[in-house]
């Protein structure tokens, strides 16, 4: 009986993991992952394979795995060249009242900062500035422009 | 500004018939306006040449301002000036009741000007026509360049004799003006009268400029600047043009609005990700914390007796409206409708709190009770944001933005302005694109 229930539970997981993980590749279409931005198309780089922004989801200001690995490289990037400053710029989309994005993306350039910062690089070599939702990379309104707006990016100050 | 005001000798002599019959109800949508011939005003012939001014037509141009104020307040319905049945001078000494009538014209305004020693002398009156009274008889003088506020004036006094409630036509609004593609906007501060004539730009473009909105007497205007790229909130004297930056704080503040005793700025101040709203007094610099919360908490804007203060911030997690004392203490959210919530702005008559609501994609302005019951979405659209209210309260504008295809294309930014009965929704004659608006005051009270 109990085994027979264990069983269902069981079976029960493996079905919803099924379903979700169909779900999330349905979401997956191009370059969007759920609602964050995976594509290369709007990417500089600080030097060869030091990605120079980050992407978030609508509203939010957590990172994703891809947006931690990006940061990783930067924060390298940014040991090996121990004059260099940067300023993190924070944006959203268009899709928000123009006062709350100014304080989310003032929000997403920090999420990024305190993860260089936990990596060792020194909070006085970082300023953050938020655009909110005033310097869109890409000006079309659709889910893609959106997605690659809503983003953090590193500039080297010096 | 000021000089104006000392210029302007207002004698007023109010003609309070207790049987007047006129009224016009502007607390519904009216669907039935009311049919008003507004004479052009007699020009004495014994005025003088003025340069730069065409004194003969005058009276007929500030008749036109009136007119077109009327019209689009959406309660009047201005009649044809072919129809009309007396000439000017003739029907404003008293005019022949039956005859007007027979042009279903309810109310009649007649005026007559003179233009002498560099001043403009001007008297009106109104006629209730169904009754056959004088309804108001006023003059006053001032400097023949104010004409147009002279039109704004006439039409203040009789709308407010018609409807019961001030008027709003005697103000300005002051906007950002936007020029170039979307994804490198040049941005403006820009004032203008409430009808969209002489528009004056505060700032040259060279940096990024945000939210203004008017202190009570509309001589300063507090903003947002990105000067040096440092964005912090400012403060503009309309008149001598000198700016300075709103107190000493070490990261970006925004989203200013100034208290409605005009001594303080309250704003947001966001540092290591971290919104909160602090209150500056003007004279003191004194700086007051007012918000401690980890969430986003911005756009603030104070109730207009000065008690509380209305503002929206994700400690729900999404965006939502909150309503506090002005100390901080006794935060309560009252917005808990399907979709997410912001820019809460206070009506000036204490009533009501208009917001901008995003749902399912689209955005609406809306109205509700300070206690967030009665919520009424007034215009649902792509984008629009920002409503600021008309001085009598009866009247939101806000900007709308519409969709942009590729490289920016049809992208564009507006004013518009709509009744809070939900009627009478139309589009501001700006220059530019334009956003951001903040109405005044009435300029003279």
């Amino acid at each position: 009986m109990k085994l027979e229930k264990n069983l269902k539970n069981i079976l029960l997981i493996f079905f919803t993991t099924l379903i979700l993980s169909a779900c999330s590749t349905a979401k997956k279409t191009g370059d969007i992952d759920g609602d964050v931005y995976t594509g290369k198309e709007t990417v500089e780089y600080l030097a060869s394979g030091v990605p120079d922004r980050v992407f978030f989801a609508t509203n939010k200001s957590s990172l994703t795995s891809a947006s931690r690995a990006t940061l990783r490289k930067q924060a390298t990037f940014l040991r090996k060249n121990k004059n260099l400053n940067v300023t993190i710029e924070g944006h959203a989309d268009e899709r928000g009242t123009r006062e709350y994005n100014l304080a989310l993306g003032e929000r997403r350039a920090n999420a990024a900062k305190d993860y260089l910062m936990t990596y060792g690089i020194s909070g006085k070599r970082i300023s953050v500035i938020s655009y909110g939702k005033e310097k869109p990379v890409n000006p079309k309104s659709s889910p893609i422009a959106w997605s690659q707006n809503r983003r953090s990016v590193t500039v080297k100050v010096n | 500004m000021k000089k104006f005001i000392a210029t302007l000798i207002l004698s007023i002599f109010l003609n309070n018939n207790l049987n007047a019959l006129i009224e016009v109800d502007i607390t519904r949508g009216n669907l039935d306006p009311l049919p008003i011939a507004v004479s052009p005003l007699h020009v004495d012939i014994k005025s003088e040449k003025i340069e730069g001014l065409e004194v003969r037509v005058l009276g007929e141009k500030i008749s036109e301002i009136i007119e077109k104020n009327f019209k689009n307040t959406g309660l009047f319905n201005p009649l044809q000036k072919d129809a009309f049945v007396q000439k000017p001078d003739i029907a404003h000494l008293k005019p022949r009741f039956e005859d007007w009538r027979l042009i279903k014209a309810q109310a009649l305004i007649t005026g007559k000007i003179l233009v002498k020693d560099n001043k403009l002398k001007v008297e009106f009156r109104l006629w209730d026509l169904t009754a056959a009274q004088e309804m108001i008889a006023l003059a006053f003088t001032t400097t023949p360049s104010n004409w147009r506020r002279v039109a704004h004036i006439i039409s203040d006094k009789i709308y407010e004799r018609l409807t019961g409630e001030e008027g709003y036509f005697d103000t300005r609004i002051i906007y950002v003006a936007e020029s170039g593609p979307k994804n490198q906007r040049v941005k403006k501060l820009a004032i203008m009268d409430q009808d969209g004539k002489n528009t004056k730009y505060l700032t040259l473009g060279n940096e990024l400029v945000l939210t203004p909105r008017f202190n009570p007497t509309n001589q300063m205007v507090t903003y947002m600047s990105y000067f040096r790229n440092m964005p912090r909130v400012y403060l503009l004297d309309i008149e001598t043009g000198t700016q300075e930056i709103v107190g000493n704080f070490p990261g970006m503040t925004f989203a200013p609005r100034f208290s409605p005793d005009g001594k303080k700025i309250i704003m947001s101040f966001a540092k290591d990700g971290n919104s909160d709203i602090y209150t500056m007094e003007l004279d003191s610099r004194l700086v007051e914390r007012i918000t401690e919360h980890s969430s986003i908490d911005t756009s603030p804007s104070f109730s207009p007796d000065g008690k509380f203060i209305a503002f929206n911030s994700d400690r729900s997690g999404l965006q939502q409206i909150y309503v506090m004392r002005s100390d901080g203490s006794n935060v309560k959210r009252i917005t808990f409708g399907k979709g997410i919530y912001g820019t809460p702005v206070w009506s000036p008559r204490g009533d009501l709190i208009a917001f901008t609501k995003m749902h399912k994609g689209k955005f609406f302005i809306g109205v509700m009770r300070t206690d967030g019951t009665g919520e009424r979405l007034l215009t649902e659209n792509y984008y629009q944001e920002a409503p600021s209210w008309s001085p009598n309260g009866r009247v939101l504008v806000f900007y709308r933005e519409t969709k942009a295809g590729d490289k920016g294309k049809g992208f564009s930014a507006k004013l518009w302005s709509i009744d809070i009965t939900g009627y009478n929704e139309r589009k501001l004659p700006t220059k530019t694109d334009a956003s951001d608006p903040s109405w005044s005051s009435l300029l003279s009270k």
